[in-house]
């Protein structure tokens, strides 16, 4: 756009501005979907230090309530390929830069 | 124990106890004398006083040789109390014997001891035990359990005690195993970088603000998605009732089937053996009685069996008188349940006349009393019929007396055919989503009506019949009297005419089997068979009243019935009798009338409708379904030929 690196820092700002949770894919039913989104929201606020923190809260909270075995994945660049059971995954962005996986598969 | 008592006697002398009171006596004298010798001998002594005697009252006053006179007293060990003269009865002599010697032995007191004398066995005993015990106190136990189980030993030989044991049969242990099939896995993949995090975003906002321009222009929609998914929410509950209507359905039919066992079980099996006595005649059992509380007040209109489903039939309800309220009502019964109707239609017009389809039998034609007609489709379960002739296209202007379904023309489409109060023959054909007609006939005027005014007054048509196997070929009959013999493709004339009756034709019908009979009855008490090739009829008969319906039997060309007025039911076979009915039977109560009959098609019962909106079923006896005897030796062809050339016997004989 205008000046790269101040387009950045807006960029980066507007993003952080829309740094709402946005499911980018998932086949879990609504319900289901609107739980496991509210979760991760809170955990990555709670933890929004430590990813491996949040993504244990979001684990454990999983497992208990629709049963194990559930694996969650948070970060900010990664690749992955998962085979998850069907109607249990869910991937989603979070804070503008954080990416949440989260798939059941026994 | 006691110290035995030893007897014996102690004689005294009684000298001492006589002397005792003689003393005393003598004494008390000799006090006297005493005092005298004790004065006397007293005389050294001092002076005593003298002692006075004092006597007791009672005292016998005895002589002094009595006095000095000695008695013997004895003293004896014998019981004072015990008898002296005791007498037994001796077998012997056969006498009373005394007994002289007499128990003396007077008990006064006993008291049981408890010493035991050392050498007997119960003292030897205790004494064992007594040693025993001083032995060992430790060794109690044993010598307990050893006394126990001697004591317990010698039960068991006392009551010959037995122990027997046994094992039942244990069912083998099996083991089974199931493997449930495991939750379906898909694979997923997708790569998260900060960019394609960011890309994401960008198109999300970019959806969000076109999402919110429609938003501004169009609330609607999203009511119409809430109301969409209320109506998938009220589907998926309804699921769960729609399931259970199916059970429901069954249990509703079975309890029917076990209120009306008796019913179903003469539908299926009875023959009435009597008939075999009656000769030619035969009898109508009455079956099912069937009836709908929301149709009280209307009429039987039409009846119609289903072709493809043999115990469903069709009943329309509806009311002849003008005056009435207008309403109607189109109810399909079925026989496995006779107390609900399967389908219920309502109608905004008295329903008039009804057909099914003979292919597709979920089609239902009805013709209503304020001329429309519809057709229904029993798969869909609405309650509106799927295509309704209106104002616009071409709806009679009377009511429709009857309609017949046809052939799929030639651009296969299902059509109709219907003929009204206001003269008209009119075909419908159903495109697409419209009714459309075609005018085949107008009813010719009567001849009473003035030539100006014949295209004005219409003479009703009142029943139309096809013929089954020319398809072109139909007869109408007319409130005057006549029946007209027609083709679907003249539209101008009739091919024929016929002078049936002197009032209103109530139903004209082809013969199932032969091609050139019909039949028709009317409100002159007369049933009449044609030819059509004749102009006057084959056969009339004369019912004591007015007749308003009349049926061929499907199985047999000769056999029909007619309904009257009064209530009864008329069963003709011109093969056995050709004057008489074989059944005359009254099915209802008085003042109610018959209005329409039907044969079903397959089983051997006939549907009768009345004007009280209830129909009856009733079953055939065998006499009244008599196939021609059989040669011995021949075999009898079956089929409609068979009825064909039944009938043409019959024919030929006349003429």
């Amino acid at each position: 756009m205008a000046e790269t690196g101040d387009g950045k820092k807006e960029d980066a700002d507007y993003k952080r501005l829309q740094s709402f949770p946005l499911i980018r894919h998932t086949d879990m039913a609504e319900e289901m979907r609107v739980e496991t989104m509210e979760l991760c929201v809170t955990a990555c606020e709670k933890f929004a230090s430590n990813n491996e923190n949040a993504a244990k809260m979001i684990k454990e909270s999983m497992d208990k309530k629709f049963g194990s075995s559930w694996h969650v994945v948070i970060g900010e660049g990664f690749g992955f390929e998962v085979t998850h059971e069907v109607k249990n995954l869910l991937y989603m962005f979070f804070g503008g830069s954080l990416a949440v996986c989260v798939w059941k598969c026994s | 124990m006691s110290v035995p008592h030893k007897v014996g006697t102690v004689k005294s002398k009684q000298a001492t106890n006589v002397k005792a009171p003689v003393a005393k006596v003598v004494k008390a004298a000799g006090k006297k004398k005493d005092e005298e010798e004790a004065t006397d001998t007293a005389e050294g002594e001092e002076w005593m006083p003298g002692k006075t005697l004092v006597k007791p009252p009672d005292q016998l006053d005895l002589t002094e040789e009595e006095l000095n006179e000695e008695i013997t007293r004895v003293l004896t060990a014998n019981n004072p109390n015990a008898p002296q003269n005791v007498v037994r009865y001796g077998f012997k002599e056969g006498c009373y014997k005394p007994i002289i010697f007499v128990d003396q032995m007077a008990i006064h007191f006993e008291l049981e001891g408890n010493l035991v004398h050392k050498e007997s066995d119960e003292g030897r005993r205790l004494m064992a035990k007594q040693a025993e015990r001083e032995e060992g106190t430790g060794a109690e136990k044993l010598d307990n359990v050893a006394k126990a189980g001697e004591k317990e030993r010698k039960l068991t030989n006392q009551f010959n005690f037995n122990e027997r044991a046994s094992q039942t049969l244990n069912n083998p242990p099996r083991d089974i195993s199931c493997q449930t099939e495991p939750p379906p896995r898909a694979n997923f993949s997708a790569t998260a970088n900060q960019w394609e995090i960011y890309d994401f975003y960008v198109e999300e906002l970019k959806r969000r603000e076109k999402s919110k321009e429609k938003q501004e222009g169009q609330v609607l929609n999203k009511e119409e998605d809430k109301s969409k998914k209320k109506i998938i929410q009220a589907e998926t509950q309804s699921d769960d009732i729609t399931q259970l209507a199916h059970a429901a359905k069954i249990i509703e039919r079975m309890v029917n089937q076990n209120i009306f066992d008796e019913v179903a079980q003469d539908f299926m099996y009875f023959e009435d053996a009597a008939d075999e006595f009656r000769g030619e005649k035969g009898t109508l059992l009455p079956l099912w009685k069937l009836q709908y509380d929301k149709a009280k007040g209307l009429s039987v209109t039409a009846l119609c069996w289903n072709p493809k489903y043999n115990d469903l039939f069709a009943v329309g309800l509806g009311s002849y008188e003008f005056t009435q309220e207008e309403r109607g009502m189109l109810l399909f019964y079925t026989l496995k349940n006779s107390s609900y109707p399967e389908f219920i239609f309502n109608t905004t017009s008295g329903v008039m006349c009804v057909d099914i389809h003979e292919q597709l039998s979920y089609l239902v034609a009805v013709g209503l009393h304020d001329g429309c007609v519809a057709v229904y489709n029993l798969k869909k379960k609405s309650d509106q019929p799927v295509y309704n002739s209106t104002a616009s296209s071409g709806k009679h202007r009377g009511a429709v007396m009857q309609v017949k379904w046809q052939k799929d023309d030639l651009d296969s489409n299902h059509n109709f055919i219907s003929v009204s109060a206001d003269g008209r023959v009119v075909s419908w054909t159903l495109v697409k989503h419209e009714l459309v007609f075609t005018d085949i006939i107008k009813l010719p005027a009567t001849d009473k009506v003035p030539d100006d005014l014949k295209d004005v007054i219409a003479t009703a048509g009142t029943s139309l019949d096809f013929h089954k196997q020319k398809d072109h070929h139909f007869l109408v009959a007319t409130e005057a009297g006549k029946i007209h013999k027609g083709s679907k493709y003249y539209s101008s004339k009739f091919l024929e005419t016929y002078d049936a009756h002197f009032m209103t034709v109530s139903r004209v019908r082809w013969n199932p089997f032969h091609p050139n009979v019909f039949i028709s009855c009317g409100w002159d008490w007369m049933v009449k068979i044609w030819d059509q090739t004749i102009k006057s009829p084959i056969f009339t008969f004369e019912l004591k009243t007015s007749v308003t319906d009349v049926a061929w039997a499907p199985y047999s060309s000769t056999i029909f019935a007619a309904i009257t007025n009064d209530g009864k039911v008329h069963v003709f076979d011109l093969s056995i009798n050709k004057y008489e009915a074989l059944c005359q039977q009254k099915v209802v109560s008085k003042k109610t009338r018959l209005l329409h009959i039907e044969f079903n098609p397959v089983n051997p019962i006939i549907i009768v409708g009345d004007d009280r909106g209830h129909v009856i079923s009733l079953k055939l006896s065998p006499n009244l379904r008599k196939k021609p005897k059989e040669k011995k030796g021949q075999e009898l062809p079956k089929g409609p030929e068979v009825e064909i050339a039944k009938m043409e016997q019959l024919l030929s004989s006349l003429r």
